[in-house]
């Protein structure tokens, strides 16, 4: 198999990371063995960002994280100084929930910071609770991540027993309890009220937003700041350097750097973390420093750019930079951090009916359109890839996406196909964006390479009665 | 005797007492249920409702929800394959297809001596390494056919049972708060001020 052949990550202890000639913000400690330890952390400037910030009052740590113009990590792409700005004056308590339920698909980066990391999301989570006022925190983890459990429950028992949480963190008013919260598995508990639902003991359905935003009422109703775990890992160098040194790294708009897992048929399949903004997804794919061009001389034929909720991109696009709104104008997203890469060899409809069942699955029932649409995605789809699918069919993804999303939906330019991009966002009739998510694949799929599933489908008028051969029975 | 034990009604004791409202240790006690039976019997829902004051069907209503909770029995191992679409394109059809064969059960069953469970995954956060598929939720990356009949015959022999613990079993150490550290957990509704490290502004 090809397995075999194909490069493993210089650190064993942190599968598919490779590091690179670029500045590591949130990475730093993957080099270690024992980076997950307590002992290593403070080795190497743990903590600091912690002191640095509580010898400050709370609303300078805020506005120096508003500053920097950190970015959530979580796939929305919202600056985090705003949105802890949200919380409405005088109402207490507030409460922090760090969003450790990374299950979309292609992205990877949140269970290896909680792996090799957890001091680092430890500390960023005490950062943003000093500087929002939160009293209580919450480190919700998908349930499938055992090891990311363990390390994370082991590092909360050290910080805990060397006074780094609790009562009167280094010898200051500043006090929170940090929980481990184990997750039990469903994809939509990622989307932040979901998360907060299930955090309460409920079923993870997202509420209906606006009006009311966790920010102004979330937790038991109160406020609360939701932050995705690389989001939150970013916050001790910031406090540890200034906004400064965070700006200098990427673009204006989107400085810093994020953590990118680039997989399928490349030669170095990966995470990698990137400069942001200046990067482009030819580096990404083709770069030396990266994944290294497609497996065995393929050509590229398509690619995910942000996780598998992205409508696709194909060559055309490579060099459009790793940032939101350039990516958004050409019809996608950038999502959770995660490309997704088919060679010439990819069987497109079999490729998006494993992403079209993914979104079947997870939807979490609430919204008809969704939980409806689908269910018969996945289920028309497959039929087309048995090869029982008629040309009917193909109208009716079409038909059942515009249930979902009204309009026109994002895709790409094909030059190809003489198609011009339809810029992003989408218009929606779900609460959030599982519904969308599984047509995104499937309607990119095939507007991008109608002809696949034009050779698989029978032609209405191909199709014949089947022959009464038997004499019927009086 | 599926209601949680005595040494498990302390651990979820102090769990219970870790959040503000006592529902939110619904799924952390299930899971504690689940390590304890291999899946979540009618009787440990009845236990947990008991413990944390809601009713038996509003255990189930949010326990069914997930995923991860097994209302019948389960193999001691749990052998997911993940079939997502980067596993997919790295042959994970053809692991499936292997495994399937190679246990001699269909993809949501469970072998006879009732040692492992075969089921079909979603995406599971190891996509540059695929394909994947995690035993009772530990990762094992880039499996090959040989791969796998060598996992199979670990499992059947012993030879992983420090490294991968009964299914059930999510990880094999806990959170503990240490009583002098916490901070007094309190009722939202029992909080009129605002942290003592903000400084708040007279109105």
């Amino acid at each position: 198999m090809t397995v075999e052949s194909r490069v493993v990550s210089p650190y064993p202890w942190a599968p598919g990371f490779y590091p690179g000639d670029r500045p590591e913000i949130v990475t730093s400690r993957f080099q270690y063995e024992d980076g997950h330890t307590l002992d290593r952390y403070l080795a190497t400037g743990g903590y600091e960002g912690l002191r640095a910030a509580l010898a400050e009052s709370p609303s300078d740590v805020h506005e120096v994280v508003k500053n920097s113009t950190l970015l959530g990590r979580g796939g929305a792409g919202f600056p985090a100084g705003v949105k802890w700005g949200f919380t409405p004056q005088g109402v207490w308590p507030r409460y922090l929930v760090v969003n450790g339920d990374e299950s979309e698909p292609g992205t990877y980066k949140d269970r290896l910071l909680m792996e090799c990391d957890p001091h680092q999301l430890i500390e960023g989570s005490l950062i943003a609770s000093y500087a929002a006022g939160l009293s209580q925190g919450f480190l919700y983890i998908r349930g499938e991540m055992a090891l990311a459990h363990e390390r994370v429950a082991q590092a909360l028992n050290d910080a805990y027993a060397a006074g780094y949480i609790g009562k009167n963190i280094l010898g200051t008013d500043f006090s929170i309890d940090i929980v481990l919260h184990w997750g039990a598995g469903a994809y939509v508990v990622g989307e932040e009220t979901a998360l907060i639902e299930s955090l309460e003991g409920e079923r993870g359905m997202p509420r209906l937003k606006p009006p009311f935003f966790p920010a102004a009422v979330g937790l038991y109703g109160m406020p609360t700041i939701v932050n995705n775990v690389e989001t939150l890992s970013n916050l001790p160098f910031i406090a540890r350097e200034g906004s400064e040194a965070y700006t200098a790294i990427g673009t204006p708009t989107s400085p810093g750097t994020r953590m990118i897992a680039v997989s399928g048929h490349v030669k170095r399949p990966g995470v990698y973390e990137i400069v942001n903004g200046s990067t482009t997804f030819r580096d990404l794919i083709f770069g030396d420093d990266f994944a290294q061009g497609i497996r065995d001389g393929n050509e590229l034929k398509a690619f995910v750019p942000g996780g598998g909720s992205a409508p696709w991109f194909l060559p055309d696009q490579l060099d459009i930079p790793f940032e939101g709104p350039a990516a958004g104008a050409a019809g996608s997203m950038l999502g959770s951090g995660a490309v997704m890469v088919m060679d010439s060899t990819t069987d497109i409809p079999a490729a998006a009916l494993t992403l079209v069942q993914f979104y079947a699955h997870e939807s979490c029932g609430k919204c008809v359109p969704c939980r409806e649409g689908g269910t018969w995605l996945y289920r028309i789809v497959e039929r087309i890839v048995a090869g029982h699918g008629t040309d009917a069919d193909l109208e009716t993804i079409f038909e059942v996406g515009q249930t979902i999303c009204p309009g026109e939906m994002p895709h790409a330019s094909s030059e190809r196909l003489g198609l011009d991009a339809v810029p992003f966002p989408y218009k929606m009739t779900t609460i959030c964006f599982v519904g969308p998510s599984a047509y995104a694949p499937i309607h990119s799929a095939l507007t991008l390479f109608p002809e696949e599933f034009e050779a698989l489908v029978t032609k209405r008028a191909d199709r014949r009665p089947i022959p009464v051969t038997a004499e019927v029975p009086a | 005797m599926s209601r949680l034990s005595d040494h498990n009604v302390i651990l979820a004791k102090e769990i219970i007492a870790r959040y503000p409202k006592q529902k939110s240790a619904l799924i952390p006690l299930v899971h504690l249920s689940q390590e304890q039976n291999g899946y979540v019997t009618e009787d440990a829902m009845r236990h947990i409702a008991d413990m944390i004051d809601v009713t038996p069907a509003e255990v189930y209503g949010t326990a069914s929800f997930y995923e991860m909770f097994r209302f019948e029995p389960t193999g001691k191992y749990l052998i997911n394959v993940c079939g997502t679409l980067s596993c997919s394109l790295m042959g994970a059809d053809s692991l499936m297809h292997h495994a399937e064969q190679t246990l001699g059960i269909k993809a949501g069953a469970t072998t006879d001596d009732g040692l492992i469970t075969l089921q079909h995954a979603e995406c599971q956060a190891a996509c540059t390494e695929a394909p994947t598929l995690q035993v009772n939720y530990r990762h094992r990356y880039r499996v090959t056919h040989e791969s796998f009949d060598q996992l199979v015959d670990d499992l059947r022999s012993g030879a992983l049972d420090t490294e991968i613990p009964p299914h059930g079993t999510l990880g094999r150490n806990r959170q503990q708060i240490p009583a002098d550290r916490a901070v007094a957990v309190q009722a939202p509704e029992d909080v009129t001020t605002g942290p003592a490290w903000i400084q708040v502004s007279p109105a």
